[in-house]
């Protein structure tokens, strides 16, 4: 098809467009708009079948999708199965997430040279010029990438990388309409339906796809698309299967007063059962679509005349983490699960106006010995200690802000040459966690 | 590294070892072992020439039949304590040497080898050689520092020559090498791959096992063996009374603690605490 004609067509279509809240595309228009992405300069990602799992990759085709295979997951448990349809997304968001095309998980920052004359040159690697289109984004996730978006380039200290390879990316969300057990978006309210954040989003249905533009450049992308305006009866169809997925979703986590409940009780005999269970070995930091902690080292070859500074996904699980002059702070599995659920479920709120979890239960997932956070949080708030309002932590002149404040703080604030993503990052860890030592002062010291 | 192996005087001297107007002088000697290590020091060929032009391989018998006596600045020791002959040899090298680095499994957890120590050695000696009576051994396998002050110890079976790379570059720097303690998940989760034990109920040690080998087993499907020994404040007995709570028996998970590294503390406890009287024998 010559340019002229596409353009026409997408007149054509422009129509529809326009007067349709919903569009309807037949389920072969899956394979067009993938080479329509990838004509654009866009790498696809999305779902694909690799080592037992669906794990997120390149999409060349819409044959690279995983038709037909759903899964079952447990705590501790993820299982492959044949869905016995048809369908492209009849499964549950896996090991991946798609986090890892934002902020990869090893990346380059710096560089220096030595020359000749014994001095050094230093230089910073270009951020990523990949566009990246995100096939499948369920709605947890586009919560998730949400919450990515705040700590990673909505606050003062801009990450570029990430900055750089989220503001080129387009997402096509998909709704899901299964749920696994593991699943409780519906208790952090981030799903299962899809409703803002996405350039486009797709329902899938027995015959094909209802269609939703939720941006201009997802609007140019559909004028592009054999389509038509979806019937009554295929709207129906997506809004039934939207409905099991919901229907579906059995685990509960209730926020009610969930920062206050795990401050207050820093010093619950529960955080013991909970460590002699945990295996600290970063698995659920690792799966969590918001976990965001790196860690940054210099590297050299041998004769050390060129050296390398790179970043590197990190957790609150590792001893090093919580390395500093005179020791590891978190020098026990109690406190480093502590650290976690409260910073996840609690201090997130003080610091970036939002909960760190979406609800996608891949903690539970994989991690190895099936611990469900939703079970340690009722564990305490079945037995609480104490009931009290926690305060606020005192914001410090260097502390992040939060998101809406950014703006106003960044425009008259020069960022400091030497502060990056990772001061920050550091900084707001040891708030929370002077907040917690606050806490725990009466009931003596945690390390070993 | 133990804590009790760290030398801070040591450590600080040590900056002045590339400063020094000689090439700091490094050897490697060899006790109960398969050579592995060593061929990982050959194995490094880039790397191996940037090495030689900074410091004087003195005593190396795997690379060169020359050598030199001590003393010496760095001491590469592969292998462990089987003999009261390697049992004196240990002192005279920690003697001749400022550093003394134990490197592998067997130097520093006493290595597959230390299966000996569940069982009888005379047996052991009976059933393998036709002569026993000329066999002289100590009825056990124990690591470096179960017999003289160990100033670094570097795991793994084999080791990783890239790790053995920092290693030898921090103290030529006088900085602490880095060989993170963490486990081997979070070197799964760098690389993409997808959890074998979770995924397809694969019996892995890498959620107790330290990092080092860059997760290769389970890229190939396969759990972890535990050849970096124990990770950092690792947890076992929650990893193996989960496998139990899935259905294996106790029985099955003891040979996956005494393996490479039987003899680390953290997998020798969990081995025996699994079953007290499991017979090591009985797999012979």
């Amino acid at each position: 098809m010559g340019w002229g004609e596409a353009e026409a067509m997408a007149m054509s279509r422009q129509e529809t467009l326009a007067n349709a809240a919903s569009l309807w595309l037949e389920r072969s228009t899956l394979d067009e708009l993938i080479r329509l992405l990838r004509g654009e300069g866009f790498t696809v990602v999305g779902p694909r079948l690799d080592q037992g799992a669906i794990v997120y990759g390149e999409i060349e085709r819409a044959s690279d999708l995983p038709r037909g295979w759903t899964d079952d997951q447990k705590p501790g448990k993820y299982r492959l199965e044949n869905s016995g349809g048809e369908a492209y997304f009849e499964y549950n968001v896996g090991p991946h997430s798609w986090k890892q095309f934002f902020f990869p998980p090893r990346l380059a920052v710096e560089r220096a040279k030595r020359e000749e004359n014994g001095g050094w040159t230093f230089s910073r690697p270009e951020p990523s010029d990949e566009r990246y289109a995100l096939l499948g984004v369920r709605a947890c996730e586009l919560a998730a990438i949400a919450v990515q978006d705040r700590v990673m380039m909505n606050g003062p200290y801009v990450d570029r990388e990430y900055a750089a390879r989220r503001e080129s990316a387009l997402i096509i969300a998909v709704n899901c309409t299964v749920a696994a057990e593991t699943c409780f978006c519906t208790s952090m309210g981030s799903g299962p339906r899809c409703q803002a954040d996405f350039d486009l989003a797709l329902t899938e249905t027995e015959e094909g796809f209802v269609l939703e533009v939720g941006t201009e450049a997802g609007w140019e992308i559909a004028a592009r698309l054999e389509h038509c305006e979806a019937s009554p009866d295929q709207l129906a169809s997506a809004d039934r299967l939207r409905h099991r997925a919901e229907d579906q979703i059995s685990k509960e986590m209730s926020n009610d007063g969930i920062r206050d409940l795990l401050l207050n009780n820093l010093n619950h005999p529960h955080w013991d059962k909970v460590a002699a269970r945990c295996l600290s070995c970063t698995n659920c930091t690792m799966v969590c679509p918001t976990c965001f902690c790196s860690t940054v080292n210099d590297v050299s070859e041998l004769a050390g005349d060129e050296v390398e500074r790179v970043r590197q996904w990190d957790s609150c699980f590792n001893l090093e983490f919580g390395y500093t002059a005179g020791g590891t702070v978190r020098n026990s599995i109690r406190n480093r699960y502590r650290q976690w659920l409260t910073h996840k479920l609690a201090s997130w709120h003080d610091q970036f106006d939002t909960s760190g979890c979406v609800g996608c239960g891949r903690c539970i997932t994989w991690c190895p010995v099936g611990i469900d956070l939703t079970e340690e949080v009722e564990a305490i708030r079945q037995q609480p200690a104490k009931r009290r309002e926690v305060p606020l932590p005192q914001p410090r002149p260097d502390a992040c802000v939060v998101p809406g404040e950014a703006a106003a703080d960044q425009s008259n604030r020069p960022r400091s040459v030497g502060q990056t993503i990772d001061d920050r990052q550091r900084g707001a860890s040891d708030s929370a966690e002077a907040q917690q030592d606050a806490s725990i002062a009466d009931g003596g010291t945690d390390r070993e | 590294m133990n804590d009790s192996n760290k030398h801070p005087d040591q450590a600080t001297e040590a900056a002045g070892l590339k400063s020094r107007p000689q090439a700091p002088r490094l050897a490697v000697f060899k006790f109960a072992s398969c050579d592995g290590c060593q061929l990982q020091i050959l194995s490094c060929e880039d790397e191996l020439l940037t090495i030689a032009d900074q410091v004087q391989i003195v005593h190396f018998l795997e690379a060169s039949s020359h050598f030199e006596e001590g003393p010496y600045d760095v001491a590469l020791v592969e292998g462990s304590i089987t003999t009261a002959a390697d049992r004196d040899r240990i002192r005279q090298v920690r003697q001749q040497s400022r550093f003394l680095i134990a490197i592998g499994a067997c130097a520093t957890s006493g290595g597959i080898q230390a299966l000996k120590n569940w069982g009888d050695h005379h047996e052991f000696s009976r059933c393998v050689y036709a002569e026993p009576a000329y066999i002289r051994t100590l009825s056990t396998s124990t690591a470096i520092s179960e017999h003289v002050t160990v100033d670094f110890e570097l795991r793994g079976c084999p080791i990783n020559r890239l790790q053995l790379v920092e290693v030898i570059q921090a103290l030529l720097r006088g900085q602490s090498p880095r060989t993170p303690r963490h486990s081997v998940c979070i070197d799964c989760k760098r690389r993409g791959t997808v959890c074998v034990a979770v995924a397809q109920d694969k019996v892995c040690l890498g959620p107790v096992t330290q990092s080092g080998c860059g997760a290769i087993c389970p890229s190939f499907d396969r759990g972890c063996y535990g050849c970096f020994g124990p990770a950092g404040q690792p947890n076992c007995e929650s990893l193996t009374e989960h496998w139990i709570g899935c259905g294996r028996s106790p029985v099955s998970l003891v040979p996956l603690m005494r393996n490479f590294n039987a003899d680390a503390p953290a997998f020798r406890e969990e081995g025996d605490r699994i079953d007290p009287d499991y017979d090591q024998g009985h797999v012979l």
